[in-house]
């Protein structure tokens, strides 16, 4: 039996196919992405082997080298020969591999690309040790010694080990102190700071308002004495613990031979990747993601964690959803419930729908207009004189940054709003008029909450489309690197000025604007898995937080 | 005259019934009016759809309207708790008066009168609620939320509505999961747990299937003593079954307006005659 191609046609499947086909690009399309970011991503986190050889490099010249492969490419001779390397005329590519080197104190660079077939004696030393360091980078190397208060206590020759638990206990130390230093500053030095601040906000105020009286002023000069002390309590506390947190060092030792004395308080975890079993990779692996979300960036955020940005983040669409909900809710209940259906209702509506076609950097530069210069200096002026000419919300920070996306998204409720109050059949309207209700006590007991799990679909597609925003946020609020939370244990405890951080500028920020490009690549990737994986975490519990009010609500069979 | 009886009048010849016959015990002139309108026309932009409509709905009775579809039945009926305000562009002219007091003043609290004169529509239009909620709706509009006053009312008004058998352990499910005939008498329920004292119908088995009919039908007949019953129906015998007085409405006028019993047997016009007998509609 012979199918004719105008049966074939007659019959539809051409149509099918075609449509299957698109869903599948489509999925194929999106798996891969998530699929290359997580991949990408989360390697970066693995405790990579550290390959020791003899290298040559274009000069010829041999030199022993240390270091995690990072990457292997296949190159033109072309442009190797280009690029001033000795290429015989047969091969036609070659493979090059890049190191991470480390040691950027001593190099000058981390990275470096060799040429496969210029290595020699290629290794696994059992007893390399990376090193992270809070400053520098990474150190890849040999412990040779190790040191308390400038003294040796132990050595140990080259391929040998033994003083690494030793070693490791010293570093558990270290870090201990370092977490004790950390809270000590942030919070309670953080709290006495900011209460010297409000003093002297206080103070100026006073001074502004004319009620400068000594008395007023003793007062204030009082409390200030009384943390003045405190602070210098724990100052001291501070200090010792600082000459503890640097009491140890390790004398360490490049591949190349050289030197180097590296503090106790400027290691963050040092570890002998070509010793681990799976199980201790696995482990350290989870410690590596679990720092990477719930620490703060170090070394121009080329390193540690990106909490402040996640924390901002979802922080700001929470606040912008506040503040979108009610008011898209009320636009839209007054443009379809009790505007008269006209004209100007028409127009109004074509305007809205087409405020969400306006690009996002012109809400950006609206916010930045109207928001922080013109209502927050307002406020400033009005609220705020006392710490005038530091502006606190004539600046740009979360507030104004929800407050620009609510505007950016309010569109979206508006619209999605209207559609379900739409459809709410009129039978159920009149059935609650008719029983004596009036139109407002109809709208709230029966209409909106048949129309909430409509309300939530515009939030779901608000809240996916503020927390991928950057351009406007760059304008109105978010920094690089925020030195605070916008919220902390300081009264008011949500501080709706200051400025934050945000996953997606983290991102631009890492990728394009880093002194180290190689370094903060795979950091890209972690980050943007990282946006992806908010968003969906946003959206999934404004959609479970849907389905709940549609299985409540459930639109009658009509 | 019973209910077999008046079924199987219908459609049989009309000569053969004693057309003189006094059996109607029932005159309109002895009743008392609750709801009369006078000279009342009703427009829908230009069309006019209610034309010189002039008449006393008596107390306590059931009245029903019967006429063929977009005869001003339904409209006339949604005038009477002036639901016919919700749709733009309709202007009435005339009189309705219920307790001497014309509904279509400026004075008149609309949602008050609402809640005197209630209404159950073609589809069963339940809240998307618990049962309970359903019942105690009207209740706590009013701002009544005493449980024990709410718990009363609505045993009551299901009672009435001969559904509290069938829901009394299912109070706080859904509503939405009975079926059409059970929603409709919960619809019932609901309109007489605020104690209106008319109540209007809107076709209120049409959409629902032969047994859910008669338990309506059987529903009306137990509510009458207590509430002043319209009801419009497309259905000639279940206006003869359930209605004391029928009124039939032609393109918007008040063709005929007369005991059940007297229209269906010897109708004093010729219109109506053609169209219980089924000649034309």
């Amino acid at each position: 039996m012979r199918l004719s191609f105008k049966d074939w046609t007659k019959s539809g499947s051409p149509w099918i196919w075609l449509n299957a086909g698109a869903v599948a690009i489509s999925v194929i399309l999106v798996l891969g992405l998530i699929g290359i970011i997580a991949i990408r991503g989360l390697a970066h986190f693995w405790p990579a082997d550290l390959q020791q050889s003899m290298a040559t490099d274009m000069q010829g010249q041999k030199r022993m080298m240390l270091g995690e492969v990072v990457q292997k490419e296949q190159v033109t001779a072309e442009q190797l020969r280009g690029a001033g390397h000795q290429v015989d005329v047969e091969d036609d590519f070659l493979e090059r591999q890049l190191f991470k080197v480390g040691n950027r104190d001593l190099y000058g660079f981390d990275f470096r690309w060799v040429l496969t077939r210029n290595l020699e004696n290629v290794e696994y030393p059992e007893h390399a040790v990376a090193v992270e360091r809070r400053e520098w980078g990474n150190f890849y190397g040999y412990l040779l010694e190790i040191k308390e208060h400038g003294e040796t206590i132990g050595t140990q020759p080259l391929g040998e080990n033994l003083l690494w638990e030793e070693a490791k206990e010293r570093i558990d130390r270290a870090v201990d102190i370092y977490w004790q230093i950390h809270a000590l500053e942030k919070q309670d030095i953080g709290a006495i700071n900011y209460e010297l601040e409000q003093l002297r906000l206080e103070e100026r105020r006073l001074e502004l308002e004319g009620q400068d009286t000594p008395e007023n002023l003793a007062q204030i000069e009082e409390e200030r004495q009384h943390w003045d002390q405190e602070y210098q309590a724990l100052l001291q506390q501070l200090s010792k613990l600082n000459e503890d947190f640097s009491r140890d060092s390790f004398v360490m030792r490049t591949t190349d031979g050289q030197q180097i004395e590296i503090g106790l308080d400027n290691i963050v975890r040092a570890f002998q990747p070509n010793s681990m079993n799976v199980l201790e990779k696995l482990g350290h692996y989870a410690a590596k993601v679990w720092e990477f979300v719930s620490e703060d960036p170090r070394e121009a955020n080329t390193e540690g964690g990106i909490f402040p940005a996640i924390f901002g983040t979802v922080l700001m669409v929470l606040i912008m959803s506040v503040i979108v909900t009610p008011f898209g809710v009320m636009a839209a209940v007054y443009l379809r419930e009790y505007a008269k259906q006209g004209f100007l209702t028409r127009t109004i509506r074509i305007a809205v729908n087409n405020l969400a076609g306006v690009p996002s950097i012109v809400y950006g530069v609206f916010g930045l207009g109207f928001f922080v210069y013109f209502v927050g200096g307002t406020l400033d002026e009005v609220f705020y004189p006392e710490a005038l000419p530091a502006p606190t919300f004539g600046t740009p920070g979360l507030m104004w940054a929800s407050l620009t996306l609510a505007l950016l998204t309010l569109p979206v409720v508006i619209v999605a709003t209207e559609e379900g109050l739409s459809r709410i059949p009129r039978s159920v309207r009149e059935g609650s008029l008719a029983l004596g209700a009036t139109k407002a006590e109809t709208l709230w007991r029966v209409v909106l909450p048949m129309a909430s799990p409509a309300m939530m679909t515009g939030v779901i597609l608000a809240v996916a489309r503020a927390a991928g925003e950057v351009a406007p946020l760059m304008l109105v609020g978010v920094v690089k690197l925020a030195p605070n939370l916008p919220l902390d244990g300081n009264a008011p405890f949500l501080h709706l000025d200051r400025q934050f951080m945000h996953l997606g500028f983290h991102i631009y920020d890492v990728g394009f604007q880093s002194p180290n490009v190689e370094a903060a690549r795979p950091l890209v990737y972690a980050t943007a898995l990282m946006l992806v994986a908010v968003i969906a975490a946003l959206n999934l519990t404004a959609i479970a937080i849907r389905n709940r009010l549609r299985e409540k609500y459930r639109a009658l069979d009509m | 005259m019973t209910t077999s009886e008046k079924q199987r009048t219908h459609g049989m010849n009309m000569d053969a019934l004693d057309r003189d016959s006094g059996s109607s015990e029932l005159k309109l002139s002895q009743e008392t009016p609750c709801i009369v309108t006078r000279d009342m026309n009703l427009f829908y932009g230009e069309t006019q759809a209610l034309k010189n409509i002039s008449m006393e709905i008596p107390k306590n009775r059931v009245t029903a309207f019967i006429g063929p579809s977009g005869c001003g039945k339904s409209t006339l009926l949604r005038s009477f708790n002036r639901m016919n305000d919700l749709i733009d562009g309709v202007r009435i002219t005339g009189e309705v008066n219920i307790d001497d007091q014309n509904i279509y003043d400026r004075r008149v609290d609309v949602a008050d009168l609402r809640r005197r004169v209630g209404m159950v529509f073609q589809k069963p239009n339940p809240f998307p609620k618990s049962i309970y909620e359903n019942v105690a709706y009207g209740l706590r509009i009013q701002g009544i939320n005493n449980r024990r006053i709410l718990d009363e009312a609505v045993e009551w008004a299901l009672k009435s509505a001969a559904i509290w058998e069938e829901t009394k352990d299912r109070l706080h499910e859904s509503a939405l999961g009975m079926s059409g005939g059970q929603q409709q008498r919960l619809v019932i329920a609901r309109t007489i747990a605020v104690k209106p004292e008319i109540l209007l119908l809107d076709e209120p088995a049409s959409a629902l299937d032969p047994i859910s009919t008669l338990k309506i039908e059987e529903l009306i007949h137990d509510l009458k003593d207590r509430f002043s019953i319209v009801i419009v129906t497309h259905n000639m015998q279940q206006a003869a079954r359930v209605s004391d007085y029928t009124a039939f409405m032609y393109l918007g006028e008040m063709v005929e307006y007369d005991n059940t019993d007297t229209l269906f047997t010897n109708p004093a016009k010729k219109q109506t005659e053609d169209y219980i007998t089924g000649r034309y509609g």
